[in-house]
């Protein structure tokens, strides 16, 4: 079982990695026109949560969103549909790389705007109980959403009220290009969060499994205290804030602390484990092979989709 | 005065106030998803009443007062939304409402396009318009434009305590964002209310008054000052139409511009600022439809473009009224100006009680 659950875990992981080496290989013919926030790097936190979630749980995230997106969804198709900007993307291509959603699976959306998706995890879990569902809504948000008002708002609200939402902080000590040390005026955020009537769970590892086992504490705890859970996590941006290249060179940070973090990469370590477990070389790149074919055959099929009709535009203002 | 338009139904006189909350309850009634939240809305003042007894009728669960925080306030509605729930989030004054313009414009507004169509946020936003006493730059903005700017949002600005309830109960459950606006001063209205209220359509206009010399397009607390106007006017045989939008998103273009074909001429009168107004989109709408018999330039009538002062001399010279109206009406009818000495208008002091 437990092995299962291993491989289950590092096909999330491949998924998220391939896409996004796709959309490097992709990206400069210019067919993809939509800014492009990579996950690279963090994929450990979102598959992770994601997967031990479940599939009836509500989340939201960030920009940052390609993981949360294909560790929701699974497939890649309507993923690259939507960054071409292809009528088949789940949001017909009115989305792309910032907005993207898949209800369905339980993916309620990201947004561009930082911090912007925090009190809506905090109004859907308020509906689960409302409700009285077990379901469980949650959101992902990086180092500069604790800048904002609205991340304090959000936190605060769920505390007083006793709203069990699972805030997901994915720390990677950058906000755009300025580091935390720059733009916090406390030390420990971990600290300061657990003085409210909020339970901190720390978890700042970059493998997917102590994060898919964190995440289960979490959602006991949210049950057993019916308040918000900051599950506090951490990782290195491979890339730049918004494209798809490296950016150790520009001078904000150098390559120095990239090879130290690549010697956790997320993929990397739950590979190593799969070989641990007795999985062979040839199994892995087997399963390897079938996401890369996958994946391929996606950005194929986007590329040849058609466009949404000029009509599509007026579609979609309001309901009904 | 507009009477002529209700239809034979068992109906009782209720403030503008009661309206709401009856309409509140009766959703809240029929509907177990429906809640409402805001900063103060349960405690013992309720804003100004129309959310009072719902925290004792439907437990804290289902109404309850919040921490300080708009922007959270409104994305934990459009949250419950996409989950399920009938949210009505009330703020005591729209000028604390703009603290949440990025849930508003970015999020609430957008996410049933930005998914594509597959999510939807049947959510309901009150929002009070404060007035007189001092309220000043900061406790008086109504900005109705500028939200009714915004694609994917509906807008509405209800009148008479009928429209008050009819409006709510529409906006309750309709499946899209609806920022409701209200005039404090309206809130102790007093008008004819159907007992039984049936939801009310957005999208059509209500002609208050029938007239054949002027259209006047009102909003807001401005119906009232028409209204004023028109009793005025008529002592000279000046016969003004007032048409009331009601909701300005969707606005019923049609009725506007059938009134003023037949009047030839128009005055629009916005409860709010002037430059890039309403009162611009259909003074407009109004050249472009009905350019032809048009007899004169539309008139706008709205606040001085200035905040709104403080102290009284000059806060008199910043909101228009009903004498505004009858200067601009005299104006565009080429009518010597009617004696006003001895007309009482309103004011703080003598709120506009109803009937309508």
């Amino acid at each position: 079982m437990k092995s299962e659950l291993s491989i289950k875990l590092y096909k999330a992981l491949y998924l998220v990695r391939a896409s996004e080496q796709a959309i490097i290989a992709h990206y400069l013919e210019d067919d993809m026109k939509t800014p492009m926030h990579m996950s690279m790097g963090g994929e450990a936190i979102s598959v992770g949560v994601c997967h031990a979630l479940g599939k009836d749980a509500q989340v939201f995230s960030s920009y940052r969103s390609h993981a949360v997106y294909l560790a929701r969804t699974g497939e890649a198709d309507t993923f690259f549909a939507e960054l071409y900007g292809k009528r088949t993307g789940n949001a017909k291509g009115k989305a792309g790389s910032m907005h993207l959603s898949a209800p369905s699976a339980g993916f309620f959306g990201a947004s561009a705007i930082v911090a912007s998706t925090l009190p809506l995890a905090v109004g859907a879990a308020f509906a689960n109980i409302y409700k009285k569902k077990k379901t469980i809504a949650a959101t992902f948000f990086g180092d500069g959403a604790v800048d904002e008002g609205v991340f304090w708002e959000s936190l605060n609200m769920s505390a007083a009220l006793g709203i069990p939402a699972l805030f997901v902080y994915e720390d990677n000590g950058l906000a755009v290009h300025n580091p935390k040390e720059r733009r916090h005026g406390y030390r420990s955020l971990d600290a300061i969060v657990s003085k409210f009537e909020c339970t901190v769970i720390e978890e700042k590892s970059t493998d997917v499994e102590k994060i898919y086992a964190a995440t289960q504490k979490a959602m006991r705890l949210l049950q057993k205290n019916k308040r918000p859970v900051f599950l506090s996590t951490q990782y290195y941006r491979y890339l730049e804030h918004v494209g798809i290249n490296t950016d150790f060179d520009v001078g904000y940070r150098g390559r120095k602390e990239f090879d130290v973090w690549e010697k956790h990469d997320p993929v990397k370590l739950q590979r190593a484990r799969l070989i641990r477990q007795g999985l062979s070389e040839s199994k892995i790149l087997g399963i390897e092979k079938d996401i890369e074919q996958a994946i391929a055959g996606a950005v194929r099929k986007a590329q040849r989709a058609p466009f949404p009709a000029n009509a599509e535009l007026y579609q979609d203002v309001f309901y009904g | 005065m507009f009477s002529m338009d209700k239809k034979n139904i068992q109906s009782k006189m209720l403030s503008y106030r009661d309206a709401i909350c009856e309409a509140t309850v009766q959703e809240m009634k029929r509907d177990k998803n429906v809640f409402v939240y805001g900063i103060d809305i349960a405690d013992h003042k309720g804003i100004f009443g129309t959310t009072a007894g719902l925290a004792e009728k439907f437990g804290a669960k289902r109404s309850f007062s919040t921490p300080l925080c708009e922007e959270a306030l409104v994305g934990f509605g459009l949250g419950s939304a996409l989950a399920g729930l009938r949210p009505i989030n009330v703020h005591m004054r729209i000028d604390f409402l703009l603290l949440a313009m990025n849930q508003l414009s970015n999020m609430v507004s957008s996410w049933h396009y930005g998914s594509g169509g597959q999510m939807k946020v049947p959510m309901v936003i009150r929002a009070v318009i404060g007035r007189g006493w001092g309220q000043s730059y900061q406790h008086n903005k109504s900005m109705q434009s500028v939200f009714a700017h915004i694609p994917g949002l509906k807008v509405v600005m209800p009148t008479t305590p009928e429209d008050a309830k009819g409006l709510l109960i529409t906006a309750i459950r309709d499946d899209n964002p609806v920022l409701i606006i209200e005039h404090r001063w309206l809130y102790d209205a007093i008008d004819k209310v159907p007992a039984r209220q049936e939801p009310m359509p957005f999208g059509k206009a209500h002609v208050l008054r029938r007239g054949k010399d002027i259209t006047v397009v009102a909003t807001s607390w401005m119906n009232v000052e028409a209204l004023r106007a028109a009793e005025v006017l008529a002592r000279r045989g000046v016969e003004i139409e007032i048409v009331d939008p009601r909701t300005l998103v969707p606005l019923d273009e049609k009725t506007i511009v059938r009134s003023v074909q037949k009047t030839k001429r128009c005055i629009v009168a916005d409860y709010d600022w002037g430059f890039c107004g309403f009162g611009a989109e259909i003074a407009a709408r109004v050249s472009e439809k009905c350019f032809g018999v048009l007899r004169a330039p539309v008139g706008r009538i709205h606040f001085a473009d200035t905040p709104c002062p403080c102290t009284r001399p000059l806060e008199m010279v910043f909101y228009p009224g009903a004498e505004t109206i009858i200067r601009e009406v005299e104006r565009q009818l080429k009518l010597t100006p009617t004696d006003l000495t001895k007309e009482n208008f309103y004011s703080y002091e003598r709120k506009f009680k109803g009937p309508f």
